[in-house]
């Protein structure tokens, strides 16, 4: 894992000293609201329907047991005893206070932790692979990138105030579990036929109001290149992105608007400009952040048998773990998706614990996904069983990974200020009606996201079944949505037909799926079958 | 006419009329001209040579066009006094110097205090921006690189 | 009846008018009729409040209840968490949300 050096340690010090500044001026009224929002929201803090809210970034997923352990402190100390895992690999507190931010800051300082540029429209927070150093299928570790993007990006002084949001991912293998297509920036990894490391461009994908999937626009970007023509991209969506509309502000509509060829062309042209500019780190920069990724001490020798006498463990390992590269170790995601829970939540308890597990027996390191659950990215299969009986225990142990119950839903109007309806009643009413783990296996994989609002941070647009919250005459109703997914097969759900209840939309996707299952062939999964039979018997059965 | 409260330059203040982007070509004698946000900075380049004051409008500093435009400028080689002008906030005013700014001349005057401190926070930079001077911190990780 | 809300400066808590000074409590709001803004202007700047904003409401028998689902939730708490609501022991209270 990437260790801070004196250096990365003084950005951090002194954006915590930054604030407190901020934060001064503010109560003392040196600083109006208007001119406030911008600075407090480019270190996560947002306003939100109940109080304020932190959002920490935990940069490209992966952390430490101490990290998390005071994220659990965090909680406990600050708020109300949890906190809330999101689509962007990072951790929401819900009842923050402003005069005790700065010291939050602080305390998230002293184990290399920090909320900077986790809002704001700036470049946030770089998503990776949750699997990354442990997956079969990479090509190569995507992280030293995403460290290498991470402080360019970081107090970038042209880059402060785009004209909206910027949200970049870097993956490294051929599946795709970061929804890189739906990014601002997509950076896929890649070797050429010379076997040289490069990066493949994909820009101007997003969600919203506005879904779109990243064209790709440029095939391979020389490694010693990388910074410069991130900065060639973004120099360019910063002159000529909307600032007239917020909501047509994102590089998506820039890239939509001028089409994909004139987009590259105008890169291009900076690119090469640029290329004369001494802005590149060394490759030896990278080098030396690549230094901090190399493979835990892994055993040779460890046993690559696993004990599935117990049934629900063998339930558990079927759904919830993945191969790992090294023979004897395995990856293993723990569900923060519970029957009947709210998505993402885990207990400053939870939280601790899972620290405690991933230091015993995950040399250290968890991994925070985009679908809100948390990863041990190196487990030895022998220590498999006493790990999933510590979760277990602790209300962890659900077997449902990429199932009907692992839902994805975004905070919606429990805590949201923007959204028009609830999501998380609606999760915690599906989970429940498809509680029974043998359901759940029938199903089989099933991907359903919710979102309360257009702005779609629930990304009810990439999920095989998407749910969008919106407000109806005061009430709340509830958009159905198919065949969205995410990944290699990246695809935008569409909308079904009328909106439901709360109640109407779970008998909705309960009909779905009796539908999905009646033509269902071979190993195909809900979306597959969607894809083959199209939306008509569907909406038969749930309209007609 | 708002003076200009910061300038980290020792030649003598330029305080002529500014032209408009469009207007510089016809304008031959013209030494100052100010960019607006939606300006293209680099029509500018043809005229650097008699150019002796940009200023660069910020009508709210949460528009960053203008951060791009001076750092256009400055890598075309201009050398003349950079300003930024109008809704330019004391915890930018590091950044805008990052960019090649070297004079402020804000609406409403700042708090001196404050303003200075935000001009000496950042001891440590992560970019090379290739105007201001600065080493970025890869740098100096990698002196003989 | 038109009742503000906004939130307190350093906790951020969501608070109401009383006529006089905020309340935590929303059925401690008053009736601000057309004087929303002004209150809002004078409050603001003293820092008593921030990002104010005037909503609808009606009184009941049971207290000021917001027209609007989205400011009942703000004035009640998370729905999906009972416990950390303005009235965590009553089962009932989620259902006044809607």
């Amino acid at each position: 894992m990437y260790k801070y050096d004196e250096y990365d340690q003084q950005m951090v010090d002194t954006r915590v000293a930054e604030f407190r500044d901020q934060v001064r001026r503010r109560i003392a009224g040196d600083l109006t609201e208007d001119q406030f929002k911008p600075l407090r929201l480019q270190n996560g803090l947002y306003l939100q329907l109940h109080a304020y809210m932190l959002r920490v970034a935990v940069p490209y997923g992966t952390l430490n047991s101490t990290q998390m352990t005071l994220l659990g402190d965090i909680a406990d100390k600050y708020d109300r005893g949890y906190g809330h895992f999101t689509t962007r690999q990072n951790i929401q507190y819900n009842w923050i206070k402003l005069e005790d931010t700065p010291d939050i800051l602080a305390e998230l300082a002293t184990v290399e932790m920090h909320a900077i540029q986790t809002s704001g429209n700036c470049i946030r927070n770089i998503s990776s692979d949750q699997f990354a150093g442990a997956a079969e299928d990479e090509i190569l570790d995507p992280r030293p990138y995403a460290e290498l993007l991470r402080q360019w990006s970081s107090f970038h002084p042209e880059f402060l105030v785009l004209p909206r949001k910027f949200k970049i991912a870097v993956i490294a293998s051929e599946t795709d579990r970061a929804a890189m297509r739906l990014h601002d920036i997509g950076i896929k990894m890649v070797k050429n036929d010379a076997g040289e490391i490069g990066a493949q461009f994909y820009a101007g994908g997003g969600m919203g109001r506005t879904p779109m999937i990243a064209p790709l626009i440029r095939e391979f970007v020389p490694i010693h290149q990388l910074i410069t023509y991130a900065e060639a991209c973004l120099r360019v969506y910063n002159r000529y992105g909307r600032r007239d509309n917020k909501y047509k502000a994102r590089i998506k509509i820039l890239v939509h608007e001028l089409g994909r060829d004139e987009y590259v062309r105008q890169v291009e042209e900076e690119f090469a400009h640029l290329l004369t500019q001494p802005i590149e780190p060394p490759l030896a920069e990278l080098e030396r952040i690549k230094a901090h990724f190399v493979d835990p001490a892994f055993d040779a020798a460890a046993s690559d048998e696993l004990d599935l006498t117990d049934p629900d463990f063998r339930l558990w390992v079927e759904r919830n773990t993945t191969p790992h590269k090294q023979p004897g170790y395995i990856i293993a995601t723990v569900s923060l998706k519970p029957v009947g829970g709210i998505p993402g939540d885990a207990t400053a308890d939870q939280i601790r614990l899972m620290a405690k597990l991933a230091k015993d027996h995950s040399f250290d390191e968890l991994r925070v996904t985009h679908a809100q659950n948390i990863v041990f990215p190196h487990v030895r299969k022998s220590d498999l069983y006493t790990v999933w009986k510590a979760l277990d225990e602790a209300g962890l142990g659900t077997a449902n990974l990429d199932t009907v119950g692992d839902i994805i839903a975004c905070p919606g109007l429990d805590y949201c200020s923007l959204a028009n309806a609830r999501s998380i009643p609606v999760a915690q009413k599906i989970s429940e009606r498809f509680g029974s783990a043998r359901k759940q296996a029938e199903i089989g994989e099933l991907k359903l996201k919710i979102s309360g609002c257009i702005n779609a941070c629930g990304h009810h647009h990439a999920g095989h079944i998407g749910i969008l919250g919106v407000d109806k005459k005061g009430l709340e109703n509830y958009q159905l949505l198919f065949g969205g997914s995410e990944g290699a097969d990246t695809s935008l759900a569409r909308i079904i037909g009328p909106g439901f209840t709360e109640d109407g939309v779970v008998d909705a996707i309960e009909k779905a799926t009796q539908v999905y299952l009646a033509n269902k062939q071979g190993e195909e999964r809900f979306l597959d079958t969607y894809r083959r039979i199209g939306m008509e018997p569907f909406k038969e059965a749930i309209y007609g | 006419m708002v003076d200009v409260q910061f300038r980290f330059r020792s030649d003598d203040a330029v305080n002529d009329p500014a032209v408009t982007v469009d207007s510089i070509g016809e304008q031959s004698n013209a030494t100052a001209v100010r960019i607006e946000p939606g300006d293209d900075a680099r029509e500018l380049l043809p005229y650097l040579d008699r150019l002796a004051l940009v200023e660069v409008n910020f009508p709210s500093w949460t528009d960053g066009r203008g951060y791009s435009s001076a750092r256009i400028l400055r890598e075309a080689g201009y050398t003349g006094e950079l300003r930024a002008v109008g809704d330019v906030v004391i915890d930018m005013l590091r950044h805008l110097q990052r960019c090649g700014f070297d004079a402020f001349a804000p609406e409403k005057a700042l708090n001196e205090a404050d303003a200075k401190a935000a001009f000496e926070r950042w001891e440590n930079v992560y970019q090379a921006t290739a105007i201001d001077g600065r080493q970025a911190i890869w740098a100096k990780r990698h002196p003989a690189a | 009846m038109k009742i503000l809300t906004g939130n307190d400066l350093k906790t951020g808590a969501v608070i109401w008018w009383t006529g006089v000074g905020w309340s935590l409590n929303v059925n401690d709001s008053t009736d601000v009729g057309e004087h929303g803004a002004a209150i809002i202007a004078r409050e603001e700047g003293a820092q008593n409040v921030f990002a104010a904003y005037v909503v609808d409401g009606v009184k009941t028998d049971e207290g000021v209840r917001p027209s609007h689902i989205k400011e009942r939730i703000r004035a009640l708490g998370p729905t999906v968490r009972p416990d950390l609501t303005l009235k965590p022991s009553d089962p009932e209270a989620v259902n006044w949300v809607i």
